[in-house]
């Protein structure tokens, strides 16, 4: 079966004031894909995620989540899609369940239902043990997790991280970069994982290197090393973006 | 980790049960996380009591208060401030819900409720209710605690002032909703606190009747007069009692439907303030 278009974003521009963040950028990501947006801080990476989102308004160009338009059909499009945002958002003083139960309610879901796919996120992190434990008292690694399988509970077609990995320690770093790897793969979920961490590539990535608003380079991994004409991804990004920091 | 089997279609269908859920959702997160927060319970109580028990006792003895409707006699300062101090815990309320919109919105986990498939002008009210039931808990343990003080309103009067109460928290909060939305920093609420809520109480009837206030100055009367937080205390204060004022509920409103508008406005991505600033 031919995989079908998850996310498409045609022609995408947005300022803020006179700054430009975003210059006409496009690309498409299909259903079981796990695409890295690489790029360097201030490279407009947030901004998209922010427009994807409709946190901000697309005012230049277009963005469709499994065919619907996220500025006309913002309902249906916002339903087919997961997030998990750089910063924590999880409610500290509540439990991991009490916070799970309330994106559930969010999302329509009735509580058995709920319920349900509570425990089957929780478990496929190993987090079910831990669901009565307020957000406080877990590690950065645990609440990450617990934040990704709230992105999953409404079973989306796309996810969409947020550098999901800042500040976490190598063990739980890798973990969750393979977690959501295998995710792609088994569930044809599409995925957009925002990240400037040269060793969270896998070799079937699709890989979109932005700098400035603009997208350097995207394809394969080895269509991009193609494009920098060189031999390794960290030296590929350091030439598409032009010598500044990763 | 572990992946089960392939994920089946979602499961949002766009219908009433879905708004009801979410609604209930964002109003029990609401009330559970206050009934936790001892300290904001508390505080929360202890200023209008504070006020009551002594700045009330204080300013009995100097204040001369005429018969005014809704009294039918000469009443205590105690008596005639109650109504006030709980429009002054709705206020306070309602901007302690701004504060936390604002703080959200810098946490981040203001962005879990945008992102979720309703329209924003439903989460805002689901919002919004969910603050002004909080209010309605605290105006009620208030009210009780104001009973034992010997400040006793009919009966009839503590279910009449349900209705005032929910309107009155409305709009408070829908101003609460306004002013978060130009907030851009928390740092920034200080402003508000000097520029909105001070000069909300101060020039209302919470704490003086309005004729008292045209013996002093026309212009604080005026002002005090068109202060929609003294016609959503007159509301209260006549449904305390059993009594309907028209006028002041006709002005409430008016006053929540235009915050609200202005509200739904300056969270909308496309018109209002959240593209402008990058918050979430």
């Amino acid at each position: 079966m031919k995989p079908s278009i998850a996310l498409s974003v045609e022609d995408l521009s947005f300022s803020y004031g006179g700054k430009k963040a975003l210059d006409r950028v496009s690309f498409k990501i299909q259903s079981g894909d796990c695409t890295l947006l690489l790029g360097p801080n201030g490279a407009g990476k947030s901004t998209l995620f922010s427009l994807i989102t409709r946190l901000y308004d697309t005012r230049d160009g277009r963005i469709e989540l499994c065919g619907f338009d996220i500025k006309r059909q913002t309902r249906k499009a916002l339903a087919k899609l997961g997030v998990v945002f750089q910063q924590t958002t999880l409610d500290m003083d509540l439990t991991v369940m009490q916070n799970l139960r309330y994106h559930t309610a969010l999302h329509g879901m009735g509580r058995k239902l709920a319920a349900q796919r509570i425990q089957q996120e929780l478990e496929r992190l190993n987090m079910y043990e831990r669901r009565f434990e307020k957000i406080r008292q877990l590690n950065g690694g645990h609440r990450r997790r617990v934040e990704i399988a709230r992105a999953l509970l409404h079973k989306p077609s796309v996810l969409l991280l947020d550098e999901p990995t800042v500040g976490l320690d190598v063990p739980s770093r890798l973990a969750i970069v393979e977690y959501v790897h295998q995710l792609a793969i088994d569930e044809k979920l599409a995925v957009l994982w925002a990240s400037h961490l040269i060793d969270e590539i896998y070799p079937d990535d699709h890989l979109i290197v932005l700098h400035k608003g603009r997208i350097k380079a995207s394809g394969t991994v080895d269509e991009v090393l193609k494009i920098s004409n060189t031999v390794m991804i960290k030296d590929a990004f350091y030439t598409l973006t032009q010598g500044d920091q990763a | 980790m572990h992946l089960p089997e392939g994920r089946r279609a979602g499961p949002s269908r766009m219908n009433i049960l879905h708004y009801w859920r979410a609604m209930w959702g964002i109003i029990g997160r609401e009330l559970w996380r206050f009934v936790t927060q001892r300290e904001r319970f508390i505080s929360a109580l202890v200023r209008p009591l504070v006020w009551l028990f002594v700045f009330a006792a204080g300013f009995r003895a100097t204040l001369g208060l005429a018969i005014t409707p809704p009294y039918e006699t000469y009443i205590l300062y105690e008596v005639y401030i109650t109504p006030g101090l709980c429009g002054m815990i709705q206020l306070f309320n309602g901007m302690q819900s701004s504060l936390s919109m604002v703080y959200d919105r810098e946490m981040g986990s203001m962005r879990i409720l945008m992102v979720c498939p309703l329209p924003r002008w439903f989460l805002l009210l689901s919002k919004l209710l969910a603050g002004t039931a909080v209010s309605i808990l605290q105006v009620y343990v208030f009210l009780a605690i104001a009973w034992f003080y010997d400040i006793k309103a009919p009966w009839q009067g503590y279910l009449w002032v349900l209705p005032a109460l929910m309107l009155a928290g409305l709009m408070l909060g829908a101003l609460g909703l306004l002013l978060s939305s130009f907030i851009k920093q928390l740092e920034n609420f200080a402003g508000v606190m000097n520029f909105v809520i001070f000069p909300m109480f101060f020039m209302s009837t919470a704490l003086y009747p309005l004729w008292k206030l045209k013996e002093s100055s026309a212009l604080l009367y005026n002002l005090a007069k068109y202060d929609p937080f003294s016609q959503a205390i007159e509301l209260i204060r006549f449904a305390l009692y059993g009594q309907f004022n028209q006028p002041a509920f006709i002005y409430t409103l008016a006053a929540f439907i235009v915050f609200m508008t202005a509200a739904i406005i300056g969270y909308n991505p496309s018109k209002g303030m959240m593209s402008k600033k990058g918050g979430g």
